[in-house]
């Protein structure tokens, strides 16, 4: 399953470390990355790929929520297909 | 960039989601209930209750496990079902049936279950007659059944007796829940040209031309909209009304999606995506702060009913092609208690009955949660229904009335319903008499343009 990891919030030393080893950890691949500061704040989306993973989609959102509370930010997992969705015909 | 999508656009839908209110106003499962008709009550009702318990069992289960892996919230789930007036026509076992349906919806989790329903909108049966006496009582004394009924439609004309029927049975609900604002009143809806899709409340019922079992979701957005506007504040209405369609067509996208998965995961048909942009109680979710960012000082300012036909037809635009099958009632809601600027409108006096109605014509649905004084005569109502109707029929689309006689209060005072049903203050009414228009009787033959074979 494809799907798009975003991080938003206050910028601070060690985000992409933290959510890249999780993912890793979990058996997700990481197929691109973007990150930016926008106003002020830091941005990331990320594109990835679950078809290895060893959790579930809740347990891997869940505990990319709990990583994103450690660090302050805000991050969540949406499976690719809302995007594509809304915004390709 | 990622897979054709740029970081912009990902983060628009985050945004949409996170900031500006955009959900999924109702997943709603239809269920036919017509293989339950039997001759005894209470065997019909056991029926009922197991029909709806087995068919819509993984409803809720369902809609969580979208909400999770899309990341959008699905803010109700209800189901639909056959018209009761005809469901217990055999038995007359009316109010058995709609215990077990409020039995039903609380069993399986969901918010409400419409469908407390009769057509009459040429004429009622005798059982259909003992039905609409029952709806009073039915409202009273369950939580979660609404009730509706179609009394006019363009083929058929307006069924006045039906009219001043409904009128009483809006006070006759109010009365019975005086001590909750008339909360039964805000659960029954009367319609003009009612639509057999309809995935909202209180007007959703599952019609005879359906499949055994079919979702039908609507749609919300209104934050999203003003938002998109709130970028163009100087551009002319051609640029505000694409900016509505493009809007709109991805807020519709999104219902489609979660329609299929729904479908599919519940082994229902895909019904239709209602376009409607519906509000709720929450600042930043409503369609008065869409017509304002177009350009009024408040809703209800002249000039309200054009903006609103815009918005409303912008959005049609705009969703259609965003969605396999459109349906249901499509159209900007504009229900007084349930939208933050339609109340604080109301409340200051901008915004009237009769400039609500004027904006009824041009969108969807009707006098929509409205407060009215409790000591509003039966055929006042009626009368406001038979404006309603005529609205509808001569112009082919569907209207509808909720109005709450709120008993004990008046003009200036405040109604609570709670929940999603929200405040309403109670609004002036005019108190010139109808009766005898009302006690007439009879019916509004079809209009001219109704003949189109």
């Amino acid at each position: 399953m494809k799907a798009f990891l975003t991080v938003i919030g206050k910028d601070k030393v060690g985000i992409i470390a933290a959510v890249s080893g999780l993912l890793a950890a979990s058996g997700v691949n990481i197929e691109d990355i973007s990150q930016t500061i926008m106003q002020g704040m830091f941005t990331m989306v990320m594109a990835v790929d679950l078809g290895g993973a060893d959790k579930d989609f809740a347990a891997l959102g869940a505990g990319l929520k709990k990583c994103g509370e450690d660090l302050g930010v805000e991050i969540s997992l949406r499976h690719a297909d809302i995007f594509n969705a809304m915004h390709k015909i | 960039m990622m897979n054709n999508l740029g970081r912009r656009e990902i983060l628009e839908t985050i945004g949409m989601i996170g900031e500006h209110h955009l959900d999924i106003r109702t997943v709603t499962m239809g269920i036919s209930l017509t293989d339950c008709i039997t001759d005894s009550a209470a065997i019909t009702a056991e029926k009922v209750y197991d029909k709806v318990t087995s068919s819509a069992k993984n409803l809720v289960a369902v809609a969580g496990e979208i909400s999770a892996i899309y990341g959008i919230p699905i803010v109700n789930k209800r189901v639909s079902v056959t018209p009761i007036g005809i469901v217990g026509a055999s038995s007359g076992g009316f109010l058995e049936i709609a215990r077990a349906l409020d039995r039903a919806a609380a069993d399986i989790g969901i918010d409400f279950i419409g469908g407390y329903t009769a057509l009459v909108q040429k004429g009622a049966t005798a059982a259909e007659e003992r039905f609409m006496d029952t709806i009073p009582e039915a409202l009273s004394t369950t939580a979660k059944v609404c009730s509706s009924l179609n009394v006019a439609s363009t083929r058929a004309g307006i069924n006045m007796d039906a009219v001043s029927r409904a009128g009483r049975l809006i006070k006759e609900a109010a009365y019975l829940t005086r001590d909750r604002d008339g909360i039964a009143a805000a659960k029954f809806v009367v319609f003009a040209n009612a639509v057999e899709d309809n995935p909202f409340m209180a007007g959703a019922f599952h019609g005879t031309g359906e499949a055994d079992k079919v979702i039908n979701v609507g749609v919300s957005g209104p934050g999203v909209v003003k938002t998109a506007l709130e970028a163009i504040p100087d551009g002319d209405l051609s640029e505000v009304g694409e900016t509505i369609k493009r809007t709109a067509f991805k807020i519709t996208r999104v219902g489609q999606l979660v329609a299929k998965e729904a479908a599919r995961r519940l082994n229902a048909s895909f019904g239709i995506v209602d376009l409607s942009l519906a509000p709720t109680p929450a600042v930043g979710d409503s369609v008065a702060d869409i017509l304002e960012e177009i350009g009024l000082g408040s809703v209800g300012a002249p000039g309200t009913t054009a903006a609103l036909m815009m918005l409303n037809d912008a959005v049609k635009k705009g969703g259609i092609m965003a969605s396999q099958h459109v349906g249901g009632l499509s159209g900007a809601f504009i229900p007084v208690s349930e939208d933050a600027g339609m109340i604080r409108a109301a409340a200051s006096g901008a915004l009237t009955i009769e400039k609500l109605e004027a904006m009824t014509a041009v969108c969807s649905v009707g006098l929509d949660m409205i407060a009215v004084p409790g000591d509003t005569p039966a055929e006042t109502i009626s009368a406001v229904i038979a404006d309603e109707a005529a609205i509808g029929v001569a112009n082919g689309k569907t209207t509808a009335v909720r109005l709450i006689p709120v008993y004990g209060k008046t003009v200036g005072d405040v109604a609570e319903f709670g929940g999603l049903l929200g405040t309403a203050p109670v609004m002036r009414i005019n108190t010139l008499s109808p009766l005898k228009l009302i006690s007439r009787g009879g019916r509004v033959a079809a209009p001219i343009h109704a003949n189109k074979n």
